[in-house]
């Protein structure tokens, strides 16, 4: 299936979640921290550390290694606090 | 009325087994679970996973086909929970859309298990590196490997599963270094025919890949622009300060770190449930020989009790089923239960984590991952006078972010030199609408 990541299309194997889909396509980090702008990406992989926070359909904060992917999901980085 | 006779929390190896066993007894069950498919995180795994690369498999499939007589309800984290008659589970259902769900339940069964502990050095915010568990959770639930060559660091036995999980994904293990030096303590896992049979095959697979598993050694510093490039590798002494002129980078793209796990209290402590220093410096649930805690209707199991593995979190989940509903345990159980226990007493005391880690710290190094407090300024809230966790947080906000202080709340602890204490009147992050109104959906599950 395809989704897009900042604009970009991207292929997304069904079932995984979106961290995976993202690590898959080679990304390592996809949002900056809110006080140094530090880049962060999947760290406990699990639920726990809210590192991967990430923009979905609009929905800023949302925890990237939890949601699996669907169809048509229009991803995007965020800075900070992750309000548009 | 409750919805159910009782609610078990967490469907992994302890939640499905006291689930089953208490339904098989006759009660009704409600099975609640963050994640969408239950095994939790030892039994993570894909849709059409055949059970390749995954140990006690067929304990899974005998604990799943019991879920026919659960009312699992997949998606749902728990984030407040009310003691009474009956108990109340405040939750949240669903990931993109979360929508509140109200469980009133006699009895509850806490399974809540446990994360990873991660230890923190600089570089450790870098993309690149992760928790070992992260690592496996990358592998078993979506196939990936989390780089093409891997570095892992930690210490204990939960090291090697993730480095040949590693080796089976595709990825090139670059070291493996374990912070103790395990020895003598090991001789009671190497009477453990399953243990014995399952680390050999893991010293198999290292040594066919020419893997280095380096033992009194551990990454104290990461490096890269942006992501992860290298590590830095010391030798440790006795109490893991690193020894000088002992230092190796290493490339690697990814980095998995484990120091051991942190069983997840916060239910536990939010009902009122005692709790104690466990065998390797996190908190346990105080529970006696029945798996009971210290909250009349509230029982315990698996690694909320302390790290133990799949097998003992079975026989406490089942035996916790037991006792929920009134039934005698087979005292094959009970036996298990026993065994296993020692198991895990002989893996903390092989695998502790000593304090010279603190020596991997420099004053710029990020302590607090959410809140990016470094080390410089805990140490400015403990020459202000922080004595414990608390104080620390109001001072410098170290634990004051989004995970809740889950993954600063250890090291932290042990910065200051007081136990790591899971406070958390709230479970997970919640919009103000769902305290407001916890109630707006009673009834959709009864």
């Amino acid at each position: 299936m395809k989704v897009t990541v900042d604009g970009r299309d991207i292929d997304a194997e069904p079932g995984r979640s979106i961290a995976a889909v993202l690590h898959a396509d080679g990304l390592r980090s996809w949002r900056t921290t809110r006080v140094e702008g530090s880049p962060r990406g999947l760290f406990c992989g699990i639920g726990v550390c809210f590192d991967c926070l990430v923009t979905i359909n609009g929905r800023p904060n949302l925890r990237a290694c939890l949601i699996t992917v669907r169809e048509g999901d229009v991803i995007e980085t965020q800075e900070g606090v992750g309000r548009a | 009325m409750p919805d159910a006779d009782l609610a078990v929390i967490g469907a992994g190896p302890a939640g499905l087994a006291a689930a089953g066993a208490a339904a098989r007894a006759g009660l009704t069950v409600v099975l609640l679970d963050p994640a969408e498919r239950p095994g939790g995180q030892f039994y993570r795994h894909r849709d059409g996973d055949d059970g390749r690369g995954h140990h006690h498999w067929r304990d899974y499939l005998r604990l799943a086909g019991d879920l026919e007589g659960v009312h699992y309800l997949p998606g749902h984290r728990v984030w407040h929970a009310e003691p009474g008659e009956p108990h109340v589970l405040h939750c949240l259902a669903g990931n993109r859309d979360e929508r509140p769900v109200t469980v009133r339940a006699a009895k509850i069964v806490l399974a809540t298990g446990a994360h990873d502990r991660a230890l923190p050095f600089p570089g450790w915010d870098l993309p690149g590196v992760m928790t070992a568990g992260g690592a496996q959770a990358l592998w078993k639930g979506q196939g990936l490997p989390a780089g093409r060559r891997v570095v892992i660091s930690g210490t204990g036995p939960f090291l090697l599963p993730v480095a040949t999980g590693l080796l089976k994904a595709g990825a090139r293990v670059a070291g493996v270094y374990e912070a103790n030096r395990p020895s003598a303590a090991l001789l009671p896992l190497a009477l453990d025919p399953a243990r014995a049979v399952e680390g050999a095959g893991y010293a198999l697979a290292l040594a066919r890949h020419r893997v280095p598993y380096r033992t009194g050694r551990a990454v104290i510093a990461a490096h890269g622009e942006g992501r992860l490039e290298s590590v830095t590798v010391a030798r440790l002494d006795r109490d893991w300060q690193p020894v000088p002129g002992t230092e190796k980078i290493v490339t690697c793209d990814a980095l998995a770190i484990g120091y051991g796990f942190t069983p997840q209290l916060e239910l536990a402590v939010q009902l009122g449930c005692a709790v104690e220093d466990g065998p390797d410096g996190s908190a346990v649930i105080t529970a006696d020989a029945a798996q009971a805690t210290t909250v009349p209707g509230v029982w315990a199991a698996g690694e909320t009790l302390g790290v133990g593995g799949a097998v003992l979190a079975m026989a406490t989940g089942a035996l916790a089923g037991h006792a929920a509903a009134g039934t005698t345990p087979p005292g094959a159980l009970l036996r298990r239960r026993a065994r296993q226990r020692r198991l895990a007493a002989a893996i903390a005391a092989a695998w502790p984590v000593r304090d010279g880690w603190r020596e991997w710290l420099r004053d710029d190094t990020v302590v607090c991952r959410c809140e990016e407090v470094d080390h410089g300024a805990l140490k400015r809230a403990i020459a202000d006078g922080a004595r414990d966790v608390r104080s620390a947080k109001l001072l410098c906000r170290a634990g004051m972010g989004l995970c809740q202080g889950r993954v600063c709340g250890f090291p932290v602890a042990r910065v200051l030199g007081v136990p790591d204490r899971p406070n958390r009147p709230v479970a997970q992050p919640v919009r103000l609408r769902d305290l407001a109104y916890p109630d707006t959906s009673r009834g959709e599950h009864r």
